[in-house]
């Protein structure tokens, strides 16, 4: 890591180290006995630390010259292996909270162990840990080839990649000492929020920098997207999280936004986070990863130009269907309810997009899991969207808006679509960066591939059962004009299906947990021992030359 | 000063999002399908399938 830096970005590191070092220091002295203090000192360790890590490889020769006719993958490489712990250890407490939904004394009496807490380490875990490091790691990747240019320097990406990784590390060391904002998906407090922005800038500006020194005359789309994942996530992030702390030596703060404004804000936030995190990164991924492993370029061109700007601008106005028969105008949740419905149209684009590239290749679908992985995300992406959509719509919105409809919504995305096109794209991308000729076991893949389907349509279906079971049990009225179910009845009524989606999250666990030991083996075996005689790799062009393919 | 009210506001952002919103789209659509633009697209969509060579310098 270190011997891949030159000699002033070796000297440049050990600067901001012992800058971040310092700005810890300040918090722990500032914050002592509080939580922040803790976390003060963690930022000093992490700091001091890193220092001595460059220190140990200060020495070493510097790069040559060759370094510059070839990709700089390492960072890449870090990402994938980071992501992959993030997602054992975010899906592992995934799973524990579910049990816990199912067995509510399990929280051993400690309040780092309650729902409550251990929730936003679940999904900051498998969003910003997970998902998070798999798009910086995928970016990195794509935004080289696409550009056929080197990145400009060794050291920002590091920067990225690390810096993003202490913001998570704050983030959910802090829900266990009970440090939040209480705003879904923008738990953190204003020191961490800080930091991310300085991250999160140097990552647009490296963005950039490699575009600019692309030699294709045009941006391929999948740049497009990364871009728009950045550059809104700087946007949503800074305006979600302007808050006046209550001083600098005390990690809580106040928004700068009270009441509906604030709910406004956060749920235009939190629907972006959604679209620009969840979906325009990810199909990023689909755009770069689907048409290289199929071995067919993206079926139109055209469509995923106009599907592009369509998500972008669409999904903007869409956040106020979170606060349907809220204090908010009647006239702006209605509005966020028509941009919803119409998202279907450049969502469904991108998903037929998609489908319609691997028209024609069905059969490398059949034989190659990797590919199944990409094809199943853009199905689940097609099915989430038109769910999206529906669940929108203000009386659909009234049924099942606080029932675990909305669960298995988010899990038919985030499972279906976000984490299967990262395990796809994972598995396309560890052999090129490795430069394996293929994945360790082909076997493992498709195991993994069979767990992860069926825990999510356990997941999913009993999430659907549960959710219209508990928002018709809320709304039963008896003859005498009252409620026929008080809570604790629907809340015994769901136990079964708790159950049955704790099973499918952990069929989903297991299946990550082996999806990593194929792909740490992957990077554990040498280049040259032939492993299996079925080889998890693109199949080779098998139609004769000059035979029209369907589709064509 | 102009008196910038909610009403005002709300008459704006009406009906300037739609003619913006309306203006995007066709101008998304012209630029997708301008005759002269086909030739670069393809080009980009078959870029990716072939990639590893390494950067140019």
């Amino acid at each position: 890591m270190v011997a891949g830096l030159t000699k002033g970005e070796r000297q440049f590191a050990i600067v901001i180290s012992v800058v971040l070092a310092l700005c810890g220091l300040f918090l722990a002295g500032a914050g002592h006995q509080r939580p922040l203090g803790v976390h003060g000192l963690l930022i000093a360790f992490l700091g001091i630390a890193t220092v001595f890590v460059v220190l140990s490889g200060y020495i070493a020769p510097e790069p040559s010259e060759e370094r510059l006719s070839s990709y700089y993958d390492d960072p890449s490489k870090a990402g994938i292996i980071i992501a992959m712990i993030w997602a054992i250890f975010a899906m592992f407490i995934g799973d524990w909270v579910a049990w816990l939904l199912a067995y509510p004394e399990m929280t051993f009496d400690a309040a780092w162990a309650s729902f409550g807490r251990l929730r936003p380490v679940h999904t900051t875990g498998v969003i910003f840990g997970f998902g998070g490091n798999a798009l910086i790691a995928t970016s990195f990747h794509v935004m080289q080839r696409t550009c056929r240019a080197r990145m400009p320097d060794q050291l920002s990406p590091w920067f990225v990649l690390l810096g993003y990784n202490l913001f998570c590390i704050l983030a959910v060391s802090g829900y266990f000492i009970g440090v939040t904002q209480s705003k879904e998906y923008a738990e953190p407090e204003w020191y961490a929020d800080i930091w991310l922005v300085i991250v999160w800038v140097t990552y647009f500006v490296l963005y950039l920098r490699t575009l600019a020194r692309r030699q294709e005359p045009h941006i391929y789309v999948a740049n497009w997207y990364y871009l728009a994942f950045i550059l809104v996530v700087a946007v949503l992030h800074i305006v979600n999280n302007l808050a006046v702390p209550v001083s600098l030596g005390h990690a809580k703060s106040y928004s700068a936004f009270s009441g509906v404004q604030d709910a406004m804000t956060q749920w235009w936030y939190g629907h972006n986070a959604v679209a620009f995190f969840l979906t325009a990164g990810f199909l990023g991924m689909l755009y770069y990863y689907l048409p290289k492993r199929a071995e067919r370029p993206i079926f139109s061109y055209r469509l995923s130009i106009i599907s592009f700007w369509g998500i972008t601008f669409l999904y903007m106005w869409a956040g106020s269907h979170h606060l349907h028969y809220t204090a908010l105008p009647h006239w702006v949740q209605t509005l966020g309810m028509t941009f919803s419905v119409m998202l279907l149209v450049p969502s469904w684009a991108s998903a037929g997009n998609a489908l319609l590239t691997l028209n024609g290749a069905w059969h490398r679908v059949r034989d190659d899991a990797t590919l199944r992985f990409m094809m199943v995300a853009a199905v689940f992406y097609g099915i989430s969207t038109f769910e999206g959509s529906f669940l929108a719509i203000r009386p659909v919105n009234s049924l099942s808006h606080y029932t675990d409809w909305t669960v298995g919504h988010v899990h038919a995305g985030a499972l279906g679509w976000v984490a299967f096109i990262t395990f796809g794209s994972i598995y396309a991308v560890v052999p090129i960066l490795w430069k394996r000729e293929r994945m360790y076991s082909a076997r493992l893949v498709e195991v993994h591939f069979w767990l992860a389907l069926a825990g999510t349509l356990i997941y999913v279906f009993a999430m659907w059962n549960s959710g219209i079971i508990q928002g018709l049990m809320w709304r039963t009225y008896t003859e005498s004009g009252t409620l026929a179910y008080s809570f604790i009845d629907s809340l015994v009524a769901m136990h079964p299906y708790y159950v049955a989606r704790a099973i499918g999250g952990l069929l989903f666990l297991i299946g990550a947990a082996i999806g990593f030991y194929n792909i740490w083996m992957t990077v554990r075996t040498a280049r040259e021992e032939p492993l299996e005689p079925v080889a998890d790799r693109p199949i080779a062009s098998d139609t004769p030359a000059g035979a029209v393919q369907p589709g064509e | 000063m102009i008196d910038l009210d909610h009403d005002i506001l709300v008459a704006f952002a009406k009906s300037f999002g739609l003619f913006y919103l309306m203006a995007l789209s066709i101008g998304v659509v012209v630029y997708a399908c301008w005759p002269s633009n086909k030739k670069r697209f393809e080009r980009a969509a078959r870029s990716v399938l072939d990639d590893e060579e390494g950067p140019w310098r």
